[in-house]
């Protein structure tokens, strides 16, 4: 029985190794070690698995596959300390979970950063009439949980001569824009320097060098110190398994970004890191109808983002806490 | 007799101890039973958060921790209660404690088991936690406070079970300890003591997201209430061994802890008056949390009931501690220190964490209330604690009690 199973497993791994999702070989190599303690581990276990699975003999094949990869899956290393062969193998395995779950095809890429870009935001409360198309294209963009309304931006509405945000409503439903009153977006700033990277535990969550605090989905224990962490409210919870319909999942995801999560990890706001490693725009600046939204290259002096930080009136949310925010607030 | 000492070993040791803690009168085994029954109720109710997730606790994005958290806290205080029997014991040499200090570090032990349980129920995958191991995993130490408080917990518990295990073993084969072997150990642990309560009081003090908790008082503060709650269950199960058991407790011994609970309490109540005057006297943003704690806050009044009970019973009780008449009364004393664990239960469970969730930092106020399912796993793990702690405590009484028979049979015979 088991004989027969385990060819069917190697098959089925080619037949979705051959497929293009993990075509990122742009990225720098990380260091190629040798057979550490940990690769030990998952060597040994997977041993045990093949073992374990010669007992199964009334399982189905794909049963069998999917539980095995699920097993290879879970001793993987934390993101950052695994090697680009490593990263590749785990994509392939996360490709075709999501094909089993449901039939759907999606690339997974980990792209990392550019050199010389430091990504920066800036709203611009004169414009924005919270029509809230960016929040539509969030949740689409990034495959959150529909069932909970998962939602990294938020639109306060805030009444004329109260610059206070937290004066202001999260919560409004009603024609937009409403008389004597402004709109003040939020979603996670990316700070320059992250309260919520120095609170987790297991290293889950960190400053990539362009500047976007990223989480490793599979490496996160769920223990929501990050998000009691964040002065801005920026983290969200997958309290349950997330649940996008087929249809609508965003095929094009990044293994640091909109990649399907599952319950008890955290997840936020990336500025749309799958979009903008390839020189797009983060789909709410994308989908905002009044150009309240400017995003770019911190590090590149004609940006418009440079031009709007030399030539406005900015400010920053609760600077007083010293997390520089790069996301800033301005007026025409 | 020498014969039989050098057949006692470390297998016949735990052999024995098993034994003893396992056998009792039918009373004994009807507590067990129950403690059984709820720690499977707390696992029926477990295995549902496992496979729907935290979706079944009351808990949201906006109060992230909940009931779980807020155990685990209150139970870091009892854990590091047990140095005030320690300390006088071990270190001051005061003989009045020895008899009861076993017990204290029983009681180290339990708390810190239910902290670890509290901490793993509340995990999102609580499969995936040996991501913590450092080399294996990414141990993210020393920047993150919550790796602080997992070397400080472990640290404890490896301590409050090295020393008596070393203790017991030689009482247990009849032999006197050698303070050489285990009094440097102790020393640390009343260190230890002090640090595991200021880790956990940093985890919170260390967010400046959380105005409410990022305040220098904070640590101790807690120090102080978990200094009077926890001997003050100590007095409570001192005297239940005391009455139930063949091992006595002196009065002395429940006498000297009474004051100290007493202090503690004092001091507690000086420094919630301290934070009161801080929070409403120039009343701003940042009183914010606290004004939804004691009056509520635009219609929301979910901890009003639990804080105000907490400090009412906080008084009654640090009232009848204070006039030495109602102190040295057994009745007064005992419902003192019912009273006193339960404030300090609502004190620094519900009022501490839950009120620093409110309102969210970007302002939005959304009450917590505990589902069913989290109540029902929060009995498992008291249930689960107070089974523990009656194994430890059963076979520990046996060995003293023997020991003690023997000890003294011995000096008279000399």
């Amino acid at each position: 029985m088991s004989t027969e199973t385990i060819p069917k497993v190697s098959d089925s791994n080619h037949g979705c190794g051959n497929n293009e999702g993990c075509g990122c070989k742009s990225t720098k190599p990380v260091n190629n070690e040798k057979m550490d303690r940990r690769s030990a581990l998952a060597h040994l276990i997977k041993g045990a698995v093949v073992g374990a699975a010669a007992m199964q003999a009334g399982c189905k094949p794909g049963d069998w596959e999917e539980r095995s990869i699920k097993w290879e899956e879970y001793f993987k290393k934390n993101f950052r300390v695994m090697s680009n062969k490593e990263r590749d193998e785990s994509v392939k395995r996360l490709v075709r979970l999501a094909e089993m779950e449901n039939g759907k095809k999606v690339e997974i890429s980990y792209k990392g950063p550019t050199k010389g870009v430091l990504y920066g935001y800036a709203f611009n409360i004169s414009k924005c009439k919270g029509y809230m198309d960016c929040v539509d294209a969030c949740v689409k963009e990034n495959n959150l949980d529909r069932d909970s309304n998962m939602q990294y931006i938020r639109i306060f509405e805030c009444e004329n001569g109260n610059m206070n945000l937290e004066d202001g409503k999260g919560d409004f439903y009603h024609q937009v824009p409403a008389e004597g009153h402004f709109y003040m977006g939020t979603q996670c700033f990316q700070c320059e320097n992250p309260p919520c990277v120095k609170a987790c535990p297991v290293g889950a969550t960190w400053k990539e060098p362009d500047g976007i605090v990223v989480i490793d989905y599979d490496w996160c224990i769920g223990c929501r110190y990050c998000q009691s962490a964040c002065p801005y409210w920026a983290r969200r919870f997958n309290w349950k398994s997330p649940t996008v319909p087929a249809a609508e999942i965003n095929p094009k995801q990044h293994y640091l970004g909109n990649r399907s999560k599952k319950k008890g990890v955290m997840e936020k706001c990336t500025f749309c890191i799958q979009r903008t490693r390839e020189g797009q725009l983060p789909a709410c600046a994308e989908a905002c109808p009044t150009g309240a939204r400017v995003f770019g290259n911190l590090l590149d002096p004609n940006s418009e983002i440079r031009y709007v930080l030399a030539n406005k009136k900015v400010f920053r949310l609760k600077e007083d806490l010293g997390t520089q925010p790069k996301f800033w607030y301005f007026m025409d | 007799m020498n014969q039989q000492t050098s057949k006692k070993n470390i297998f016949t040791f735990f052999r024995d101890f098993l034994r003893w803690s396992t056998t009792g009168s039918l009373k004994y085994h009807l507590w067990m039973a129950l403690l059984t029954l709820l720690m499977a109720v707390g696992t029926y109710a477990y295995t549902l958060q496992i496979r729907k997730g935290l979706v079944v606790t009351g808990m949201t994005d906006y109060v992230n921790w909940g009931l779980y958290i807020s155990n685990f806290t209150f139970l870091v205080g009892i854990a590091a209660a047990s140095v005030m029997l320690v300390l006088p014991a071990y270190i001051l040499g005061d003989v009045d404690f020895a008899k009861a200090v076993l017990i204290g570090e029983g009681l180290a032990v339990t708390a810190l088991i239910m902290c670890l349980a509290f901490v793993t129920v509340d995990l999102g995958g609580p499969h995936r936690i040996w991501h913590m191991i450092p080399k294996i995993g990414y141990f993210n130490w020393p920047m993150s406070m919550l790796a602080w408080d997992v070397v400080v917990l472990n640290g404890y518990l490896a301590l409050n079970l090295l020393i008596p295990f070393y203790i017991l073993f030689c009482h247990y084969k009849g032999q006197k300890p050698d303070p050489k072997k285990y009094v440097p150990f102790v020393i640390l642990s009343v260190f230890w003591a002090v640090s595991i309560h200021m880790v956990t009081a940093f985890l919170y003090a260390g967010l400046p997201s959380r105005p409410y908790w990022n305040n220098s008082l904070l640590g101790p503060r807690f120090l102080a209430s978990a200094f009077a709650a926890g001997p003050a269950l100590m007095i409570l199960i001192l005297t239940f061994i005391n009455d139930r058991t063949t091992f006595h407790i002196e009065g002395k011994t429940i006498n000297k802890l009474a004051l100290v609970v007493t202090v503690a309490a004092q001091i507690n109540l000086v420094m919630l008056g301290s934070e009161f005057f801080k929070e409403f006297y120039s009343p701003t943003h940042h009183s914010i949390s606290a004004t939804y704690l004691f009056f509520g806050l635009d219609g929301h009044y979910a901890l009003v009931p639990a804080i105000w009970t907490s400090i009412v019973l906080n008084v009654i009780a640090t009232l009848f501690l204070t006039f030495h008449k109602t102190r040295n009364n057994r009745n007064f004393l005992l419902f003192s220190c019912i009273l006193l664990f339960v404030a300090v239960w609502l004190e620094k469970g519900m009022g501490l964490v839950i009120p620093g969730f409110i309102p969210s930092p970007l302002g939005e106020i959304v009450d917590y209330f505990p589902t069913w399912v989290e109540i029902c796993v929060m009995i498992g793990v008291w249930a689960l604690g107070a089974f523990v702690f009656t194994l430890l405590i059963k076979a520990a009484i046996r060995i003293e009690h023997t020991y003690e028979t023997k000890y003294k049979k011995e000096q008279k015979e000399q």
